[in-house]
This record gives C-alpha cells, structure tokens and sequence, in this order.
C-alpha cells in the first residue's frame, strides 16, 4: 500500500511538470487557436537565458523574474515577426511555421550553449519532506504550487479581466471582435507572449529534474500534449488535472505493468492521446465546438 | 490548396490550376514528355560520371523522393495532416532489416513486404485518424513520431534494441558488372520510376480527382458520392506503403537500420522536403529530396547545429514566398513565359 502510494505522489510530482508545460499549450491554444509545437522548446530556450543570468551571479528570484519578462518579449515579438505574416492562412502553414520555429530554437541552443547537459538549480530546499513513510520531494511539491498558482493566475486572468476576455472572444470570432472594437491581431500576440511566459516558468521548473539541454523537452512535450488532450484544450484547469492524471497513470502503469516498465513509457502517453482523441476529442472539461458548415 | 497563406495568391494559383487542367495541346504534352525523358537519360546516366560516396548520395535522393512522394499523397493532395511519416519510413526500414537478418529472405522479397505491412499499417492508423481533423491529426502523428524509436527499441528481440542491425550491401545478380553502390542504384531508380509512374496515373484519374475533393471541400466531395472514409483512410495506406517502401531501401542501401535514426526529426525532414519541394505536386518530392539530401550537407561546414537552423529558416520562408514550393514556383514561371502572346491586362 504504501509503494501504492509513493508511486501515486511521485506520479503528481512529474504530473505537476507536464501540467505547467500543458498550461502553456492551452494559453496560446485559447488565446489564439492553434497548437504551438515549439512551446516547449521556446521553453528550453528561456530556461538557457536563466541560466545565463544565473551563471552571471544574480539571485534566483531575480533571475526568475527578469526570464519571464524576456520570455513574455521573446513570446510578442515571435507572434508579431513570424506569425502575423501567416495570420488566417491554413492551419497546415501555422503547424508547419511552428515546427520550423521547433527546430531553429533547438539548434540555435546547441549552438549557442552546446549539447552537453547542464545542472540548473532548484529554488526549492533539497531536504524530503517525510510524512509517515511517504516521502516528498522539496523540488516537487514547490513546482505543483507553482503549477497552481499559474492555473489560478490565468483563470482570474481570462474569466474575470476586460483583456482575459478580449482574447478569448479574438481567437473564437475574430472578425465579430474586430467589429467590436478589439484589436484581434495584439490579441493574439498578447497570447503568444503570455504563452511563453508560463513555458519559462514551466521550463525553470522542469530543468532541475531532468536537466538543462537543447532536447530536454522532447517527451516532456509528448506527455504535455497528452496532459491538454486528456483534460481539453479550451481548459486550463483540464490542463493540470490532465497533467497529473498523464502523471500518475505513466508511473502506475510503468509500476504494475511489467511488460511496460520504464521503456515504452512514452508510448503510454500515445496511446492516451489517440484514446481520448477517439472517445472524447474535446477531453475531459473541454467545450465541444460546433461548427457550420 | 492546402497552404496558401493570402487569398491573391488563392486567386492567382487557381487560374494556374484551371490552366493545368486544360487538356494538354499535343505541343504541350510532348514538351513535358521529354523533360520527364530527358531527367530519366540523365538519371540513368550518372553513374558513369559519379561514383562511390556521391553515387551513394544520389540513391540516397531517390529514395527520399519516394517516401516524399507518399507523404505528398496525403498531406499535399488529399490535406490531411501527417508529422509522422519517419515512424512508417522506420517501421518499412525494420521490417526490410528484420527478415533478411533473423529470417534469411532475399532482400528483394522485403521491399514489397515493407510496402505491404505499411500499408496495413497505415490504413489502420488512417482508420481511426479518420475522425481527427487538423489540428488534432498533427497531433496524434507528431505523438506517434515521438513515440516510435522507444517502441522499436523494446522489441530488442527483433530489432536489436539500441543498437540496431547490421547487414552487409548486396552484390549485383546475374553477374552483371556493376559494383554495389551502382547495383543498388539502378534499383532504386527503377523502382522510383514506377512508384512516380504509378502515383502520375493514380492521380490523373478518377481516383485522384476524388482525393482532391475531398481536400478542397470533404462535404462536397460526399456529396458529389465520394466515399471519403474509404478514400482518406486508403491514402493514408497508400501514402504510408510509398514511405515504408523508401524505407526498406534505405535499409538495403545504408545496410544498417538504428532506433534513432527515425526519430521526429526525420518526419520534420520529410516534411521540410515536401514544403520545399511543392504540395500536392508531383515533380515537387524530387526537388524536395535534393534539398534535404545535399542542404544539411553543405551545412554542416558552417556548425553542427547549423542544418536545423537553416531547415526552420526555409520551412518559414517558403511558408511566406513559396507556398507551393519549387515545383509550384516553376510552374508560374512556365506560364509566365508560354503566355507571353496574350495581351498583358488578361495575362494577370
């Protein structure tokens, strides 16, 4: 019972993990409708700076704060360069233009910082928090609380703010926005740069585990995507209880499975997208949306 | 159009299409028919000029070309989505390696199997993706390309876990002259002539009209009485069958098949080439396969990260300028220059 349990913690440490990469899918696919398939690894690139920062002998904190502001910049002006000449082409050219930005920051960080891995820091004590026989992880805990602190930050910031709201209308109907009055295309890059801020976040957060290096986001995007498709796309807190659903299931499963064991770990993230994909598209808490056609 | 960023090049691309579709003029068919001849003289050709390494290179295109053309079947003449293709390119490459190194077959007998079981393989996949639409079909394949070199090093039974098989490069039949590189050569361009014989005629036809469709208006094809699972879900097999089929040879050719070989970074190469090359063209996957054949090549000089950047630089650039590639491009160019005799108010 009580392996049951730890493998069941230790399953929402990392499911905390992919639930803050997750959040960030669904921040940009709420604020601007499509799928960003380099989000984790403009993540990567974020994680990168704050290490610079780090190795240039400012505080962590500091350091955090002045990534997620550059981040947030990085995150603008991508949108405004890259992606505004391609608005409301076909969701193919937006997929493609995001992969082409996948590879190009993958490289750009080898080349800068180059492939061997990196340690980055915890915020976090090292010291386990010990309850009866359960042990917790300082690092893990304090990544879930950040996970949860984005989650609320986001839905205060989308149910209850004029702007939350702006965005969600430019990316539902843009062109009804525009009649509105909202300026649709700041909307959308306005939702990448947030997008990349919580990715920063998430990145700051995942790189003490696994460690710093330019494909460090490779599975953790694989089971991010499974954590938004699990809990719907529309929904941030479907991305963190699908985050830590992916979790915890990779861990059970990897446990008691034993033709699966740690090896076709990502394959169980797959199988998870594929299944919720055929059963459920929208996911647990997503909208389904009905289109005319 | 799968990826038309602007609706003036919408415009300018469906008077071209409307051209194309003119039933070609006896002068304008002879035309096409020599450049195809006179590529396939020069194929056949070079390795009297190029040998060893270079010779290896070539071959290395054409199987490229026919993994694009297969990816080009789907993703540029019937829309739908795959970022996965490197996971049915490396399923062909392991069952090519798997029976001639566990189970004794002659390699010959393994290119049509690799095409068969991909084929299976990708009409089943087809069969449920058949629900999801963009967006969501990107993501169960990119998923899948994630996920296949794990799986393929768990079967290490089969497969020889992480570190691969091993197969030693055939030797020419029948006692013909050629050496090896050159033999494997020679096959593969034969075999990369009836696959691109084979997709003209099936996308000339019925057929093809009916996988257009369903690209451009999957409702109005239905309605029209085109039967859009059995097609869509076909064409992935198809399309799968031409990647597996490249696969098996690059196997054959390289005589050596690795898990990492078919990572994600694979399917985005392939997808690069058919961006490159031209969507939804046939002529396109062998620019494609050229450019993602020498590029990284020459890129490599400047770093060894280089050849990514410069993949996304182009991806992002031909998206903007190209989007229909270098085949595309060539064809405006072609009617730019052979409408010169119309008046230049109707010629725009």
């Amino acid at each position: 019972m009580d392996i049951l349990i730890q493998q069941v913690v230790s399953g929402l440490a990392t499911g905390g993990i992919y639930a803050s990469l997750a959040l960030a899918l669904v921040m940009i696919y709420q604020a601007t409708d499509v799928v960003n398939f380099a989000q984790g690894n403009m993540a990567m690139f974020s994680t990168y700076i704050a290490w610079s920062l780090l190795q240039a002998g400012l505080p962590y904190w500091v350091t955090f704060a002045i990534t997620v502001i550059i981040a947030f910049v990085g995150g603008l002006v991508i949108e405004r360069v890259v992606i505004r000449p391609v608005e409301g082409a076909p969701i193919l050219t937006i997929v493609i233009v995001t992969l082409g930005l996948l590879v190009i920051f993958t490289s750009v960080a080898g080349w800068i910082y180059s492939y061997i891995q990196k340690p980055f820091p915890s915020p976090f004590p090292d010291k386990p928090i010990r309850i009866g026989q359960i042990v917790f992880g300082a690092h893990d805990l304090g990544a879930i609380g950040v996970t949860l602190v984005m989650l609320v930050v986001l839905f205060l910031f989308f149910r209850y703010t004029t702007l939350g709201l702006a965005m969600r209308a430019a990316a539902q109907n843009p062109v009804s926005s525009r009649l509105c009055g909202i300026r649709v295309s700041w909307m959308l890059g306005l939702g990448w740069g947030l997008a990349a801020a919580f990715g920063a976040v998430a990145g700051m957060m995942v790189a003490p585990v696994v460690f710093l290096d330019p494909n460090m986001m490779g599975g953790i995007q694989l089971y991010a995507f499974a954590a938004a498709t699990v809990g719907g796309f529309t929904s941030p807190l479907g991305a963190v209880v699908g985050g830590l659903l992916v979790g915890v299931t990779e861990n059970l499963v990897g446990t008691y499975v034993s033709f699966i064991g740690t090896e076709l770990k990502l394959t169980v993230a797959l199988a998870m997208i594929i299944i919720v994909l055929l059963v459920r598209p929208a996911g647990l808490f997503g909208r389904t949306t009905i289109r005319r056609v | 159009m799968a990826a038309d960023p602007g609706a003036t090049a919408k415009a300018a691309e469906s008077r071209a299409d409307a051209l194309a579709a003119q039933p070609a003029t006896a002068p304008g068919r002879s035309l096409r028919l020599t450049a195809v001849l006179t590529v396939v003289v020069i194929a056949a050709a070079l390795p009297l000029f190029v040998s060893g390494f270079r010779l290896f290179q070539f071959t290395q295109v054409l199987i490229y070309a026919i993994a694009l053309l297969g990816l080009n079947l789907l993703t540029g003449y019937n829309g739908q989505f795959s970022l996965g293709h490197g996971a049915f390119y490396g399923i062909g490459a392991y069952t090519s390696a798997i029976m001639v190194d566990r189970w004794d077959i002659g390699y010959g007998w393994t290119i049509p199997a690799a095409g068969i079981v991909c084929l299976i393989v990708g009409f089943l996949f087809g069969r449920p993706a058949l629900r999801l639409e963009g967006l969501y079909l990107a993501l169960a394949t990119f998923s899948l390309a994630l996920a296949v070199p794990q799986i393929l090093k768990y079967f290490e039974h089969w497969t020889g876990g992480s570190q691969g098989i091993v197969l030693s490069k055939p030797k020419a039949p029948l006692h013909l002259p050629l050496t090896e590189d050159q033999w494997l050569y020679f096959l593969t361009l034969a075999l990369a002539i009836l696959l691109f014989v084979l997709a003209a005629n099936l996308l000339g036809g019925r057929t093809g009209r009916a996988i257009v469709a369903i690209r451009d208006n999957h409702i109005a094809a239905e309605a029209m009485g085109v039967n859009n699972a059995l097609y869509k879900s076909v064409t992935f097999g198809v399309s799968a069958a031409y990647t597996g089929i490249a696969g098996a040879l690059s196997a054959i050719v390289v005589a050596f098949v690795a898990p990492d070989s078919f990572d994600v970074f694979l399917s985005i190469t392939l997808l690069t080439g058919i961006v490159i090359g031209g969507f939804g063209t046939i002529s396109g996957p062998i620019y494609g396969a050229l450019f993602i054949q020498f590029v990284p090549n020459w890129a490599q000089d400047i770093s060894k990260a280089a050849p990514w950047a410069i993949f996304g630089l182009f991806l992002i650039g031909f998206m903007y300028v190209m989007p229909r590639g270098i085949a595309g491009f060539l064809h405006l160019v072609w009617i730019r220059l052979t409408r010169r005799a119309v008046p230049r108010g109707e010629a725009r």
